[in-house]
């Protein structure tokens, strides 16, 4: 409320009533440089050993880059419906008691929880072409299984708690005074949701989307069941690199690998700066 | 300050009639009614839970009435959204737009309007920027409002309310959340404000000094009711009923018995006369209207405590007999030395009964 602080400029460390700020920091970068950055720096040191053009050759593979493609395109598509249906999801969970909520509210977290081949079975169940809704939609001339549109379904099945659980808090914050004096300046509900209340969740939204996003690139045990795992067609990177790594292709598989860790890491560093910005601006820093 | 047309609204008369609201089978309003005069300042006043909240926000549409009616000029409101109602309302914590600059804040009502009714953005810039300087704020049209002080966001609130031209100003509390100098300096700057637009203004307070002192007429609510509606002198000195008797400014009581226009406290008279059938009552009286009395009919008591306020001093007595401790507070002269377990006598000047029924 009182937030009336403003950028001081950066500073080696303040005061607090908990020491130890030596300690919990070393304690951090040992954690981070072994957890992390240790094993991701193995990989792309072996990968250096390729050599560029060697690099570049199994890089541009059109069997590499079709993956890529599927990939970063579904884990986009299914963050984006996630970034839609998860907001919604949050707002109803937040805003309306209902018989049942509860248990709405735990639903959530299934994904969260479930190994995710029983997930990838399960849909490929259901949207196989005689499953209980692929069925339906055969004679629509719509196919799910077996194409990128599966893995669309599965990586958004996956992603939906990232969302709802990074708004649900900040949904939780929001006054609703503030939707009141939008409604008293002749705000109607529409322009109060798109010009009031979205704006405020908009970086809780972003980072709801990074994760999911996140976790689409990097998801396999689902996908796989569910995607045909056709070459060119709806293959995903991750299980390009699992199919180099059974032909011992060890190089193809660390390129893959490379190039999948410096995308995500652009893409979420970008989606980073988006957010401070967004925070600083709408003032939650 | 010579006063420009567009700065003028034409204010409107509010009439509440028979309004009633329960929550949730408590009921927060119980048949109130109450006439707002066009281009009135008026103050809702009382404790919490007095329902003086429930009023604003049924008159600007936020809550929805169980009956009753609620008329803006000959309109009737009742039937109308919030949007319809075209009321400016403030509310304590400002409800800002956080993620809009000062500017946007108070352009939104404009913004949001239909196209046809929306002012051309030229003209909603000269708006805002009047209004910044109205609210003495100039320039700050590019802050957003967590780089403002709690008094400058209740002031941008307070323009961007006043921004849709509405026909009614409310305002819950808008002074509750700043500290005591900037609500006494705000407190005055709304008057001045008031004067000067002419808004019909209805404003929540629990601070009966900030009523008193800022509107013309104040309105006093206890558990749902209207108690009394009255000018700051009215409630003040002509308070009709004990609640606002106690409520407004500082006073003490003592259960008394009327015989032939005589009062008569614990069986002995006190010196002062109520005409009216013989009955039982309830005396009360102000600190500052007694005078000391050393012999005759009086109240007598036990100093227990004595105290300097700003520019008199207080003698708190127990008048106690048969059992029943009494507190009441006298005011006493500076000059008077005051012996803490002394006796002192005295008599009111100024007094209400208010019989029991």
């Amino acid at each position: 409320m009182a937030n009336t602080s403003f950028a001081t400029g950066w500073k080696w460390r303040q005061a607090s009533v908990i020491p130890g700020f030596g300690l919990s920091l070393g304690y951090t970068l040992s954690y981070l440089v072994l957890i992390i950055l240790i094993p991701l720096a193995g990989l792309v040191w072996h990968t250096a050993s390729l050599g560029l053009p060697e690099l570049a050759s199994l890089a541009t593979d059109s069997r590499t880059l079709n993956a890529l493609r599927i990939s970063f395109g579904t884990a986009m598509a299914a963050a984006f419906v996630n970034a839609v249906f998860g907001v919604i999801v949050a707002w109803v969970l937040v805003r309306y008691d209902f018989p049942g909520r509860r248990f709405v509210d735990a639903a959530v977290d299934l994904p969260f929880a479930l190994p995710t081949a029983v997930a990838g079975i399960a849909l490929t169940t259901l949207y196989a072409p005689k499953g209980w809704i692929g069925a339906w939609l055969t004679p629509l001339g719509i196919k799910i299984a077996y194409t990128p549109l599966g893995i669309v379904i599965a990586l958004i099945f996956i992603g939906l708690p990232f969302v709802v659980r990074t708004v649900q808090p900040v949904m939780e914050e929001i006054d609703r005074q503030v939707e009141e004096a939008a409604a008293t300046l002749g705000a109607n509900r529409f322009q109060t949701i798109f010009r009031v209340l979205l704006p405020g969740l908009f970086p809780a939204i972003l980072t709801g989307f990074a994760l999911a996003f996140a976790r689409g690139v990097g998801e396999y045990g689902s996908v796989i069941f569910i995607a045909g795992n056709i070459p060119y067609v709806s293959e995903i990177a991750p299980l390009l690199i699992v199919i180099r790594l059974e032909e011992f292709n060890y190089p193809a598989a660390m390129a893959v690998a490379t190039i999948m860790l410096v995308i995500s890491f652009i893409m979420l560093f970008i989606i980073n700066l988006i957010q401070a910005w967004s925070r600083k601006r709408y003032g939650y820093a | 300050m010579p006063v420009a047309d567009t700065e003028r609204s034409s204010p409107m008369e509010v009439t509440v009639s028979g309004i009633s609201k329960q929550f949730d089978r408590y009921p927060a309003l119980k048949d109130v009614s109450l006439k707002i005069n066009s281009g009135e300042l008026i103050a809702l006043l009382g404790p919490s839970g007095s329902g003086k909240t429930t009023l604003l926000r049924l008159i600007a549409g936020l809550e929805q009435p169980n009956g009753g009616q609620i008329l803006f000029g000959d309109e009737d409101a009742s039937q109308k959204t919030v949007q319809e109602r075209n009321v400016g309302f403030v509310f304590q914590h400002y409800a800002l737009f956080k993620h809009m600059t000062v500017a946007e804040n108070i352009a939104f009502g404009l913004k949001v309007r239909p196209a046809e009714s929306r002012p051309p953005k030229a003209e909603i810039r000269k708006r805002v920027s009047d209004l910044l300087d109205m609210v003495h704020l100039p320039g700050l049209e590019k802050r957003y409002p967590n780089q403002l002080s709690g008094g400058q966001r209740q002031r941008v609130a307070l323009a961007r309310a006043v921004a849709i031209e509405p026909k009614v100003l409310l305002l819950d509390e808008p002074f509750g959340a700043l500290d005591a100098k900037v609500r006494k300096e705000l407190r005055r700057w709304l008057r001045e404000f008031h004067d000067r637009t002419g808004h019909t203004t209805v404003f929540v307070t629990h601070d009966q000094e900030e009523a008193l002192e800022l509107a013309d007429r104040v309105v006093v609510m206890s558990q749902g009711r209207i108690e009394q509606v009255g000018s700051a002198d009215d409630v003040y000195d002509r308070p009709n009923s004990p609640f606002v008797f106690s409520f407004i400014g500082e006073s003490s009581h003592l259960p008394v018995r009327i015989e032939n226009g005589a009062v008569l406290f614990q069986g002995q008279p006190i010196g002062i006369s109520e005409p009216g059938p013989d009955g039982e009552g309830m005396l009360f009286f102000r600190p500052q209207d007694v005078v000391e009395v050393n012999d005759g009919p009086r109240l007598t008591g036990k100093v227990t405590a004595s105290r300097r306020l700003a520019g008199a001093r207080i003698a708190e007595l127990d008048i106690s007999d048969e059992g029943a401790a009494h507190h009441v507070e006298i005011g006493v002269p500076l000059e008077t030395r005051v012996e803490i377990g002394g006796e002192l006598g005295f008599r009111p000047v100024h007094w209400k009964i208010f019989r029991n029924t």
